[in-house]
C-alpha cells in the first residue's frame, strides 16, 4: 500500500451533489481501484429519479425488458410502499453489462453517491467481470442489445397473436423460470443481428424436427422399437424450459421463441442468484476499502465520512437469531465479514488459520483476493473460506429441524467439534440444487398418449410445495398433453404421483 | 473512464404499460371494487380515485418450491445459550420450520390482500365501461372543464385583427420622439448660429448657406424616421381561463316504495351519477335536491335518499309536486338551470298517472332544461310509462328510457349531450 502520504485538501463534501462533484469523487476513486488492481468494464454512471428507479425495479433492473402484468404488479407494490414510507428505495442498481451501467438516485446525498460508485462501478463491476460463472453464463455486450430484441419480438407477436396469448404464454414460461437454466452446457454467444437472423432459421428448423419427432412410423418399425423400449428423452433434462423449446409438440413456432426467450432471461440472471454472499460482500468489501484509503490520503473530510461509515454499517448489520428483525443471515454482513477475514489470514494469520488454510495464510491477500473472486459461488466460497474465528465471531450455530422428531435439535456450534460441520451446513443451505426441488425430465410416452413424465428427486425427504398443482398446469399448457409429476426417494422408489391431464389436446388448459 | 449521465428528465412512467397489462388482467375484481365504490359514495364523488383489493392468492407467481416437511438443517446467528446436542421445543405453527421463508424470493408473500389505488381518470373508466358510453362522451366528461377566452393586457405579436390601434401609435409617437430628438437638437443649435450670423452678414453668405443645407440634411434624417415600424405594433391580448358556465340545480326524484329493492336502487344511483357527471361539466355550481316518495314525497338528504326503505303504495304526483313547489321557492330566478331525473319502477297508483303527465307538461317542462324519467322494470311497461309516452315528441327537453342493466342507462342522455356538445 501506498504510504500515507502528506494530509491533503479534502474533497468538498456538501450533502448536495452535483455532476462536477461526482466527477471529481470518481475520478478518485477510479484512482484507487486501480491501484487496488481492480480489473472492471467500463463504467456509465446514470442518474436518476425515484420514480425511474421504481420502473427499474420492476422490469428486474434491466433498462429495457419486454411487458408483463408481472412487473406492473412489482411497480404497484413498490410504488405504495415507496409512497407510504414503508419502505426506502435501494440506492443503487447495477447491471451486469459493458459497459457497466449503474443507477444512482437523484436523492441520494454526495457521500451516498460516492458510496454507490465505489460499490457498484467498481465492486460488483469488477466481480461481474471477474467471476467464472459471470464469465461463463452471461454475455455482458449483448444482454442490453437482447432485450431490445426480446422485447421487440414479443410486441410484435402480441400484435400478431393477442395480448393475452402472449400474456398466457409468459405466465407459464415464468413459473418455469427456475427450472428453465442449464447448471452444467454452457450457453453460445450472441449478438443482436446474430440472433435476428438465426431467429427465422431456427424458427423453421425447430418446427421441421418436433415433426419428425412425430411421425407416424410404419407399422413394422413400431412394433420393433416398442420391444426396444426406446426413451425419450435418452437422457434425463433438467432444463424444463429447454426441452419445451426443442421438444413440445403443439407450440408453433412463436412460442418457441418465446420461451426462449424467458430461458436466456433466466440464464442471465442464474449466477446472481449463486453469487449473492460474494457478490455483495465483494462490493461493500471495495467500497469500504477504497473509500478508506481516500480518507487516509486526506481527500475525505471527516462529515463524509460519518455519513459514509452510518449508512455501511447498517447495510453490514447481522441481528441475531433471536431479535423481531432477524431475517436469516445478511448476505451483506456475511460476505463483508468473510472477506475481511480472508486478508486478516493472509497478512496476520494465527496459529489456527495455519493449521485451516495452510495455502493463504500469510499469502499476498490481493492475489488470493483475486483467485477467490473468479473461481467461486456462494457454496463453494462459504466450504472454502469460512474460518473458525468468524464462526466464532458471528456465534453461528446449527438446528436440525426432522418432522418424525418432536424436538428440534442443536446440531453444531461454533466449537472445535462443530466447525467443519456448521460450514458444511451454511454452504449447503446456498446450494440451489437443494434449496429448491429438483426435477427434470423423466421421460415422454411417445406412442401411447404423449404424456410427460417430470421426475421429481426428492431431497432429505422434503415433499413439494403447495403450488405444484398449479405448477402442473402450467408445465400442461406448455406440453399440451397430458403432465405427471412423480416424487422419487434417493433409493429411486416411487413415493407420490400427481398429474394434470389435457382433456382436449387442441385447447391449452386455463390455468387459474 | 466513466460516463456519467443524467437520465431524469427521460421518459417516465416507463412502467404505465406494465401497469396497464396488470389492470387488464385482474378486470374483473377491479370492477368489483368501482360496483361497490360506486355504491358505498356520494354521486357528488366521482373525482376521486378508489383503493382496490386483490386476495393475494390470485396474484400470485407459483414456482417450483418446496413445501414443509421432511428435513431441514439451517444455520442461524448470534448463538447465545445453546451448545452441541440441546433439544428445543418446536416454535409453535412452524411445523418444519419453513425452509423457504427467507432468500427464496423477495415478493413479500404477505397474507394480506394486494391494495392498490385507482387514479380518477382509471376509476371513470371502468365506471363509464359499465355504462357503455361511446367514447367521444368519455373523453368529454372525463375532461375538465371548457374555456373562455379573456384580455389581458397587450402582446408584441399577433393576429392583424387583434392589433391595437390606440397603443400601436403611442408606441410609435414615442419612437419617433426618442429617435427624432438628437437630430432636432443639433437643428436648434445650427439654427441659433445662423441667427447669430444674421446679425452680422446677409443670407448669401457662403457660412450660413452651409448651416442651412445642414439643417436640410438633419431634416430628412427625421423624415426618415418611420412612421409606422413592426416594433410598434401592440396586439390585444388574449388567455384561456377554464369556464365553467353558471349554476344549476338537479332533481333526483325516486321511487322508494316496497317495489324498489337494492337492486334496482343502485341502478337508479347509477343513472344520477351519470346525470351529476354531466353538469359538472357544464356548470360550475351544482344544487342536488332529493325527493323520494312512496304515498307522500319528501325532500331528503343523500343518505336517506339511497338507503332507508319505505313501503306501502306508490303516488308519483307527490314528488312532481313537491318538487314544482321547490323550483317556485328556490330556484325561480333565471340564474339556475333546472335538471331533472326521475327514477321509478313504474308501478303507479292507477287514477294519479294523467295527472302526473299533466303536472309535467304544464307547470314543470316549461321551467326545465332537461326532464330524464327511468323506469326499471324488467317486465310490461307499466302505467306511468304509458302516459309519458305521450309528453314524447312534444318537447325536446325530456327523454325517457327502460332500463333493464346499467348499458341501458346512456342513451337517455344522448339529446342532452348533443346539446352540451355544440
Amino acid at each position: 500500500m501506498v504510504a500515507k502520504k502528506r494530509a491533503r485538501k479534502p474533497l468538498p463534501s456538501p450533502s448536495e451533489w452535483t455532476f462536477e462533484l461526482i466527477e471529481e469523487y470518481h475520478r478518485e476513486i477510479a484512482r484507487v481501484a486501480a491501484d487496488y488492481g481492480l480489473d472492471t468494464y467500463p463504467n456509465q454512471i446514470e442518474l436518476i429519479t425515484a420514480e425511474q428507479m421504481m420502473d427499474a425495479y420492476s422490469s428486474v433492473g434491466m433498462p429495457v425488458n419486454y411487458h408483463h402484468w408481472s412487473f406492473g404488479k412489482q411497480f404497484i407494490s413498490t410504488e405504495k410502499g415507496y409512497r407510504r414510507g414503508q419502505m426506502g428505495l435501494a440506492y443503487e442498481i447495477v447491471i451486469n453489462s459493458n459497459p457497466c451501467i449503474a443507477y444512482l438516485m437523484e436523492e441520494n446525498t454526495m457521500p451516498m453517491q460516492a458510496l454507490v460508485i465505489a460499490h457498484a462501478s467498481y465492486g460488483h463491476n469488477s466481480f461481474f467481470k471477474g467471476n467464472y460463472l459471470f464469465r461463463t453464463w452471461t454475455n455482458a455486450d449483448a444482454i442490453i442489445d437482447y432485450l431490445i430484441f426480446a422485447r421487440n419480438y414479443l410486441s410484435h407477436c402480441e400484435e400478431r397473436y393477442g395480448e393475452e396469448e402472449v400474456e398466457l404464454l409468459l405466465d407459464s414460461c415464468h413459473a418455469l423460470m427456475s427450472v428453465g437454466v442449464d447448471r452444467y452446457k454452457r450457453p453460445p454467444k450472441l449478438s443482436l443481428e446474430k440472433e435476428q437472423m438465426r431467429q427465422k432459421e431456427r424458427e423453421e428448423y425447430l418446427q421441421s424436427q418436433v415433426n419428425a419427432l412425430w411421425r407416424t412410423l410404419p407399422q413394422i418399425e413400431a412394433k420393433a422399437s416398442a420391444q426396444a423400449e426406446r426413451r425419450f428423452p435418452a437422457e434425463p433434462e433438467e432444463n424444463l424450459l429447454y426441452f419445451f423449446e426443442k421438444h413440445a409438440p403443439l407450440l408453433e413456432p412463436w412460442q418457441r421463441e418465446v420461451v426462449r426467450i424467458v430461458r436466456k432471461v433466466a440464464q442471465y440472471f442464474f449466477p446472481q442468484r449463486q453469487t449473492q454472499v460474494m457478490n455483495e460482500g465483494w462490493a461493500t468489501y471495495w467500497h469500504y476499502t477504497l473509500l478508506n484509503t481516500l480518507y487516509d490520503e486526506g481527500l475525505l473530510a471527516d462529515n463524509f465520512m460519518i455519513e459514509f461509515l452510518h449508512s455501511h454499517t447498517n447495510v453490514v448489520m447481522q441481528p441475531a437469531y433471536n431479535t423481531p428483525w432477524y431475517r436469516g443471515i445478511n448476505p451483506y454482513a456475511l460476505g463483508f465479514a468473510m472477506w475481511t477475514d480472508i486478508r486478516r489470514i493472509c497478512e496476520h494469520p494465527t496459529e489456527e488459520d495455519k493449521r485451516w488454510f495452510p495455502e493463504i495464510a500469510g499469502s499476498n491477500w490481493r492475489e488470493t483476493f483475486d483467485f477467490a473472486m473468479r473461481n467461486f459461488k456462494d457454496e463453494s466460497f462459504i466450504a472454502q473460506y469460512l474460518s473458525p474465528k468468524l464462526m466464532r465471531d458471528l456465534r453461528l450455530f446449527a438446528i436440525m429441524d426432522d418432522d418424525r422428531e418432536s424436538r428440534l435439535k442443536v446440531s453444531a456450534i461454533h466449537d472445535d467439534r462443530g466447525y467443519a460441520r456448521v460450514r458444511e451446513i451454511l454452504s449447503e443451505q446456498y446450494n440451489l440444487g437443494s434449496r429448491e426441488p429438483y426435477i427434470q425430465v423423466w421421460d415422454v410416452d411417445l406412442r401411447g398418449d404423449r404424456s410427460l413424465t417430470l421426475r421429481h428427486q426428492a431431497y432429505k425427504r422434503r415433499p413439494m410445495g403447495d403450488a405444484s398443482d398449479e405448477m402442473l398446469r402450467h408445465v400442461a399448457r406448455l406440453w399440451g398433453f397430458n403432465v405427471r409429476l412423480e416424487t422419487v426417494d434417493d433409493a429411486g422408489d416411487l413415493l407420490s404421483t400427481r398429474e394434470c391431464r389435457v382433456e382436449r389436446p387442441q385447447k391449452l388448459p386455463q390455468v387459474a | 473512464m466513466a460516463r456519467i449521465i443524467d437520465r431524469r428528465f427521460d421518459s417516465k412512467n416507463k412502467s404505465a404499460v406494465n401497469r396497464q397489462r396488470f389492470m387488464r388482467r385482474f378486470k374483473g375484481q377491479i370492477r368489483r371494487a368501482v360496483a361497490d365504490a360506486i355504491d358505498g359514495r356520494s354521486i357528488k364523488d366521482l373525482d376521486n380515485g378508489e383503493s382496490v383489493s386483490i386476495p393475494s392468492r390470485d396474484l400470485s407467481e407459483p414456482h417450483f418450491q418446496h413445501g414443509s416437511g421432511g428435513i431441514w438443517e439451517q444455520v442461524f446467528s448470534g448463538n447465545d445459550q445453546f451448545s452441541t446436542g440441546d433439544e428445543i421445543q418446536r416454535p409453535m405453527g412452524g411445523g418444519g420450520s419453513g425452509g423457504q421463508g427467507k432468500g427464496a424470493s423477495n415478493e413479500g408473500e404477505s397474507e394480506d390482500d394486494f391494495v392498490f389505488q385507482l387514479s380518477r381518470e382509471e376509476f371513470l373508466d371502468v365506471f363509464f365501461e359499465d355504462l357503455a358510453l361511446p367514447n367521444l362522451v368519455k373523453t368529454q366528461l372525463a375532461q375538465i372543464p371548457e374555456y373562455k377566452s379573456q384580455r389581458a393586457g397587450y402582446a408584441n405579436d399577433g393576429v392583424p385583427t387583434n392589433l391595437n390601434l390606440v397603443r400601436s401609435m403611442r408606441g410609435a409617437l414615442g419612437r419617433r420622439l426618442a429617435l427624432g430628438a438628437p437630430y432636432h437638437g443639433r437643428i436648434r443649435e445650427l439654427q441659433a448660429e445662423i441667427d447669430e450670423l444674421l446679425k452680422t452678414r446677409g443670407p448669401e453668405d457662403e457660412e450660413v448657406k452651409r448651416l442651412q443645407h445642414d439643417i436640410g440634411v438633419l431634416r430628412a434624417k427625421i423624415e426618415a424616421i418611420p412612421f409606422l415600424d413592426t416594433f410598434d405594433l401592440r396586439y390585444n391580448n388574449r388567455v384561456k381561463i377554464p369556464q365553467p358556465s353558471t349554476r344549476a340545480v338537479m332533481f333526483c326524484l325516486m321511487d322508494v316504495s316496497g317495489s324498489m329493492d337494492e337492486e334496482k336502487k343502485a341502478t337508479a344511483k347509477r343513472f344520477f351519477m351519470l346525470l351529476y357527471l354531466f353538469l359538472t361539466r357544464t356548470y360550475e355550481h351544482i344544487d342536488v335536491v332529493f325527493i323520494r316518495h312512496h304515498t307522500v314525497a319528501k325532500e331528503v338528504d343523500e343518505e336517506d335518499f339511497f338507503h332507508s326503505r319505505e313501503s306501502g303504495g306508490t303516488v308519483v304526483s307527490s314528488a312532481l309536486d313537491l318538487m314544482r313547489d321547490v323550483i317556485q321557492e328556490r330556484y325561480a330566478t333565471g340564474l339556475w338551470n333546472i335538471y331533472g331525473a326521475q327514477a321509478s319502477d313504474g308501478d303507479n297508483w292507477e287514477n294519479d298517472s294523467p295527472r302526473c303527465r299533466e303536472l309535467l307538461a304544464q307547470s314543470i317542462l316549461p321551467y326545465m332544461q332537461y326532464f330524464a324519467y327511468i323506469e326499471i322494470t324488467p317486465g310490461e311497461p307499466q302505467n306511468l310509462w304509458r302516459e309519458y309516452e305521450k309528453l314524447q315528441g312534444t318537447t325536446a327537453n325530456f327523454a325517457m328510457q327502460r332500463i333493464e342493466s346499467y348499458a341501458d342507462i346512456y342513451p337517455v342522455f344522448r339529446e342532452l349531450f348533443k346539446k352540451t356538445l355544440v
